[in-house]
């Protein structure tokens, strides 16, 4: 797990291993300063010599300096890192979720795979950048001041050897109780913007039935909750301080009191044993050692942290597109027509799934022709269609394309041939030209208002003040959904595409402008097999073939009049939509 | 410890000091506790400095004469130890009260924050969620209100604590010795301006970083929600070339903010061993050379110690600062939310339950009659009337625009008497929902009137206005809970039975029952397990549970196929029996036996009438109609 997100530090690997060597440095001159101070003191300025006093202080600046360099350099490293690492682990998910089919972001979802690149990246670049600064600084220090310490006074630094396992134990006794808390703490968070969330969205909803107070009163619940579960953790967690001061004190205090009869013993002399000089020291080592110890326990609580995320990344990492373009050399890289052909089809969304979502399809689509598709919620519409361009693999069965085998195609001639229109389409941020090109990039100007006026969507956006350099906000939000329907047409109609499948893609669309869009198509594209889902009768009455779904399966295939006389369902959904009308 | 959480866009606060005040005003609260806190942080800060001149004491009061003397009598040290325990020991227990103290005003004014924000936005006009995006509303929740955690439970305490202790060790600096204090004062300036150039620094770039982090996530956010669309047009290799640049830039800017923030320790902290080393140097200096007249070597020693406490604060507050800084601007937008003009309701005509007896005298009871009345008191003869709920809604001459300067409805005009059902038809952008939108009062009307029961609906309580309209709109939001709550949301004080009965009518029934657990089923994410169709059947049956005389209905059927449709439409017809509707739908097979159609156009009624009289007219309608069915 760790090994493949760890492969993302490539370039980096140089800084991440010297950010921890500086450290090592800077914390051997930090636990080396004290010591030049003691000599300093004992030596200079208890004795009055000037000279120690300043061959020490120069001492001691260069020690200083040398402390800063490392530690600065190790700055540089770390951040250098961290960066780099979580670049590049963003890069390679983000590559990787290119690479996905339908199925694959279906597997994730959407949402998730989101949240992975995005804070789960940035939760995993701190810890890297903790891992290689503190992880290595904590022990180091812990045991570089240890030994410092000892050799000024073994029996001094012997009260260590009790202290440290006290505040350890105490450390390790807290840490997961309070991890707990907070783990259920940060789920309820979840709950509490979850509940933001859906009023936010809901809003109209909830003035609609007055349900304001109901919903304050949910919050106000969950609120109170949160408020009493981090409260707990947190006071659990005001024990912290006072247990390191408690350390800290006992050891000042034990130092100090047989530190002074031990000076006093020595006549404070370097020669007969320890200091008053050497005995500031043991202070300052006090600091060192316990404080490491402090933070390596933070050091811990922030892997276990991190360990949700570091197995979502790497489960993203982990997963194979089961979708690939065949090999360059034998795939083939044009589309010689538009015809298709379902040969036995059948599929299911997962390998291992009941449900067959299509059973047995058989169907012959001539190049050029107007196909219909009817069928009620449920009964696979989109699954069919999105068999033809391979965003999803049949599970049984030959799909054909042009007289050849959908798997045959270069994945990316393919989907130029076919051009669709999902059902939940979107469009991105920028202005409509640029929505438009994602159809053709080297599109001319005319080229585009020429598609726009086929999906109707010229009209509109003349009257927009900016026309045709009107920004489009992220998820198209300042469109109308019709007015989006017919961009998105208008941009599949660009790829000049060899079969144009719209996906009930004028629902929103008036009828009378669905009807034009809908001529548009049979003049000026004549030769593009078009298909088309709808739920409207009237969009696919003058068709040349109508496919009846029912359930996954074909119910009847035949024009308007056939099927009038035919088929049950057709029927039914043909008189459903003209109660009380023109009969 | 919470994880990392994105910081808001490194914007500053635009008055931190107003801001700053209101905040401190939700402590007035915690005003005792608060008092107590300072106490203990007075008293924590007196032990830490105990703590650290008590070597410096020891060596210079008891071992030093000690060594002079020869004398081994440690009673008088033990004395002076004793009393140097029970600071500690005060200390100590202070520390421990000061956070423990802490975490109650903490969590206390955070959960005051966020519920008076909450209610706060459950009272605002549809407005302020046209023009504000959701993310930016949640942001305020949860990055905006931690900031503020952080600073009360932290900044604010720390800030304090690290002021009283710089105060007192400088005025024990300067009784120890003024020349040395000069000096000190002298390299902490230095100090203090290479922190602040590299803090400068390290906030220039924070906030480009921030810049293009919201860069990145957006991006990646825009590109895999649609990512399928991205599939279907071969655009990865576009979005990766982006996308690359995009996290190039990011790269370098976090780079540069982390380089400048990671330095700022180690440069403070060697600093002040540099600063020791010279302070060593002069003071030793003055000490040889004035032969003790103007420095003791004991008062040098004391103030070695005491100069390497006063550097740490100094830190302390301005690594502080950056944060109250940033929590500022936090508070600043929750602030702005919670400032929001609510929706006015100078309503007060309300609704009752009533008795209606046969003569039509009306009596208004507490019991649930299923009849209803409008309470009308008028204050000047102060006299009440009671007039029957019918749902008779009448608009006059209606004009309305989102904003002043553009007009979307022009001069409305229509007629719904009780029981009659009424259709808008018309392209998109053509004003249908826009009018509903009036008659529930989500928008107020520029000019004209709206009349409800004849009561002007500027009259009636928000609130009770909004109980008698049943909705149900194109875009279905279901809430987290069972299937059986989210229909209860209609009515609170349905039963079971009533809940299964609204199912039923609306064909909701036959699947929720299938469901793994029936009406049990918890829905979540807005009911993501089920389709389109199937959350717009609940959203029906929540609005039948709800029984109101009137009924808008906003494409309400749009997703259901016409086969399912069909088989709704009983019940969507007994639903609408006996009520006022508001219908609005493309197929027109759902609004033909409306009472009366109206077509809308730009904002115009430019026909109206019922369906044949449409048809018989051959405009507007009769080409929709037809253009609909193409016939040849």
């Amino acid at each position: 797990m760790i090994r493949r997100v760890a492969r993302s530090i490539r370039e980096y690997k140089w800084p991440a291993i010297l950010s921890p060597l500086c450290m090592i440095g800077e914390v051997a001159m930090e636990v080396l300063i004290p010591l030049v101070m003691a000599s300093l003191y004992d030596y200079g300025v208890v004795m009055q010599n000037m000279n120690i006093v300043v061959t020490r202080s120069i001492q001691l600046i260069i020690c200083a300096l040398m402390s800063l360099s490392f530690g600065v350099l190790s700055a540089i490293f770390a951040s250098r890192a961290g960066t780099g690492f979580a670049k590049n682990l963003r890069h390679d998910m983000f590559y990787k979720v290119q690479k996905f089919s339908f199925s694959n972001i279906d597997k994730f979802s959407s949402a998730s795979i989101v949240t992975r690149l995005t804070s789960d990246v940035a939760n995993l670049q701190m810890t890297f950048q903790m891992m290689i600064r503190m992880a290595i600084r904590c022990p180091m220090m812990l045991v570089l001041a240890f030994i410092s310490a000892n050799r000024i006074s073994p029996e001094l630094s012997r009260i260590y050897l009790y202290v440290m396992p006290v505040l350890a134990l105490a450390l390790i006794a807290l840490t997961p109780v309070v991890f707990k808390i907070f783990d259920r703490g940060f789920r309820m968070m979840d709950k509490m913007n979850n509940i933001v969330q859906e009023n936010v969205h809901g809003i109209r909803v909830v003035k609609s039935f007055v349900r304001e107070e109901k919903e304050i009163e949910k919050f106000t619940g969950i609120s109170s909750d949160l408020a009493r579960n981090f409260s707990k953790a947190e006071k659990i967690l005001a024990l912290n301080s006072p247990i390191m001061m408690s350390c800290v004190y006992v050891c000042m205090l034990t130092i100090s009191w047989v530190g002074a009869q031990m000076v006093v013993a020595s006549g404070n002399n370097p020669l007969n044993g320890l200091t008053t000089g050497e005995l500031s020291s043991m202070f300052t080592y006090t600091t060192q050692i316990l404080s490491g110890l402090m933070m390596l326990s933070m050091v811990f609580v922030m892997l276990t942290m991190s360990r949700t995320p570091l197995r979502r990344c790497s489960e993203l990492l982990a997963e194979e597109p089961d979708l690939v373009s065949p090999d360059e050399s034998i795939a083939v890289t044009t589309v010689p027509d538009g015809s298709i052909d379902f040969e036995n089809v059948g599929f299911r969304y997962a390998a291992t799934a009941q449900h067959r979502a299509l059973k047995e399809v058989n169907l012959h689509i001539p190049s050029g022709a107007t196909v219909g598709i009817i069928g009620g919620t449920g009964s696979s519409k989109s699954t069919l269609v999105q068999l033809i361009p391979r965003l999803y693999d049949v599970s049984e069965g030959v799909l054909k394309v042009g007289g050849l085998d959908v798997k045959c195609y270069d994945l990316k001639t393919l989907r130029d041939s076919v051009a669709m229109v999902l059902q939940k389409n979107e469009l991105f941020s920028g202005t409509i030209k640029e929505n438009l090109r994602w159809g053709n990039p080297e599109a001319t100007d005319e080229e585009l208002v020429h598609a726009c006026k086929l999906a109707c969507a010229d009209e509109f956006i003349q009257g927009f003040p900016d026309k045709y350099d009107t920004y489009i906000e992220q998820g198209g939000t300042n469109v109308s959904g019709g007015q989006k329907q017919r961009l998105c047409i208008a941009r599949a109609l660009l790829k000049k595409p060899q079969i144009l499948i719209l996906d009930d893609s004028t629902s929103a669309v008036d009828t009378r402008t669905d009807a034009s869009i809908r001529r548009a198509f049979r003049e000026e594209i004549p030769n593009t097999t078009k298909l088309i889902i709808a739920q409207r009768i009237a969009s696919v009455q003058d068709a040349d073939m109508i496919i009846v779904l029912d359930n996954g399966q074909v119910n009847a295939v035949g024009n308007h009049e056939q099927l009038m006389k035919t088929c049950a369902i057709y029927q039914e959904v043909f008189y459903s939509q003209q109660k009380g009308g023109l009969e | 410890m919470p994880p990392a959480k994105m910081r808001g866009d490194g914007r500053m606060a635009k008055d931190p000091k107003k801001t700053f005040f209101r905040l401190l005003s939700y402590l007035k609260q915690h005003m005792v506790i608060m008092v107590i806190v300072m106490l203990c942080i007075l008293m924590g800060a007196y032990a830490t400095i105990t703590g650290s001149t008590a070597l410096g004491k020891i060596i210079d009061q008891f071992i030093l004469p000690m060594v002079e003397t020869g004398s081994t009598d440690f009673g008088p040290m033990a004395a002076f130890l004793t009393r140097v325990v029970c600071i500690f020991a005060l200390g100590i227990v202070a520390t421990f009260l000061q956070s423990y103290l802490m975490v109650g005003v903490t969590q206390g004014i955070q959960k005051t924050v966020r519920d008076e924000m909450f209610a706060k936005m459950q009272k605002l006009p549809i407005r302020y969620f046209d023009s504000n995006t959701a993310g930016n509303i949640m942001s305020r929740y949860t990055s905006d209100i931690d900031t503020l955690r952080q600073m009360i439970s932290q900044s604010i305490p720390q800030a304090f604590s690290s002021v009283v202790t710089l105060v007192v060790v400088f005025v024990t600096m300067v009784k120890t010795s003024w020349i040395l204090t000069i000096v000190t004062m002298i390299t902490v300036l230095g100090v203090v301006y290479v922190t602040k150039t590299l803090a400068g620094k390290a906030g220039k770039f924070f906030i480009g970083q921030q810049k293009s982090l919201g860069a990145v996530n957006g991006y990646i956010e825009e590109m895999i929600t649609g990512q399928k669309v991205v599939k279907v047009f071969n655009h990865e290799d576009v979005c990766k070339e982006e996308f690359n640049k995009l996290n190039t830039t990011l790269c370098e800017n976090a780079f540069s903010a982390g380089k400048f923030s990671n330095m700022m320790g180690p440069i403070n902290n060697n600093l002040g061993y540099v600063q020791y080393a010279i302070l060593a140097i002069v003071g030793g200096v003055i000490v040889v050379q004035s032969g003790g007249a103007l420095l003791k070597l004991g008062e040098l020693v004391t103030f070695m110690v005491l100069s390497r406490n006063f550097n740490q604060p100094i830190n302390q507050i301005s690594q502080q600062m950056n944060s109250i800084v940033m929590a500022l601007a936090g508070a600043e937008r929750v602030f702005e939310l919670m400032d929001q003009e609510p929706e006015v309701d100078d309503g007060y005509v309300k609704l009752v339950n009533a008795h209606i007896a046969e003569d039509g005298t009306i009596t208004e009871c507490a019991e649930r009659t299923g009849r209803w009345a409008w309470k009308h008191y008028h204050k000047a003869d102060d006299t009440t009337t009671y007039t029957e709920l019918k749902g008779d809604i009448t608009m006059y001459n209606v004009d309305f625009g989102y904003v002043p300067e553009k007009t979307v409805l022009h001069d409305i005009t229509l007629y719904a008497k009780p029981g009659q059902k009424i259709a808008f038809v018309g392209a998109t952008g053509a004003g249908k929902t826009t009018i509903t939108n009036l008659i529930n009062r989500f928008y107020d009307i520029a000019d004209g009137k709206i009349r409800y029961d004849n009561i002007n609906i500027n009259k009636i309580a928000k609130d009770d206005l909004r109980r008698s309209l049943g909705v149900v709109l194109q875009e279905t939001n279901l809430f987290t809970g069972t299937v059986m709550e989210n229909i209860r949301y209609g009515n609170l004080d349905a039963s079971d039975e009533d809940c299964i009965k609204a199912a039923k009518l609306a064909n909701a029934h036959d699947f929720i029952t299938r469901l793994p657990k029936g009406y049990e089923t918890e829905l979540t994410g807005n009911g993501a397990s089920l389709s389109q169709g199937q959350r717009q059947l609940i959203a029906i049956a929540r609005a039948a549970v709800a029984d109101p005389p009137v009924m808008i209905l906003d494409e309400a059927t749009s997703s259901i196929d016409t086969r399912t449709e069909k088989l709704v439409q009983d019940g969507m017809d007994a639903l609408m029996h006996g009520r006022t509707v508001f219908v609005i739908a493309h197929r027109l097979s759902t609004i033909m036996n409306s009472d009366c159609i109206m077509v809308l156009d730009h904002g115009h009624i430019i026909e109206r009438g019922s369906h044949d009289e449409l048809i018989e007219k051959k405009g507007t309608y009769y080409q929709l109609y037809t253009g609909a069915f193409e016939l040849e």
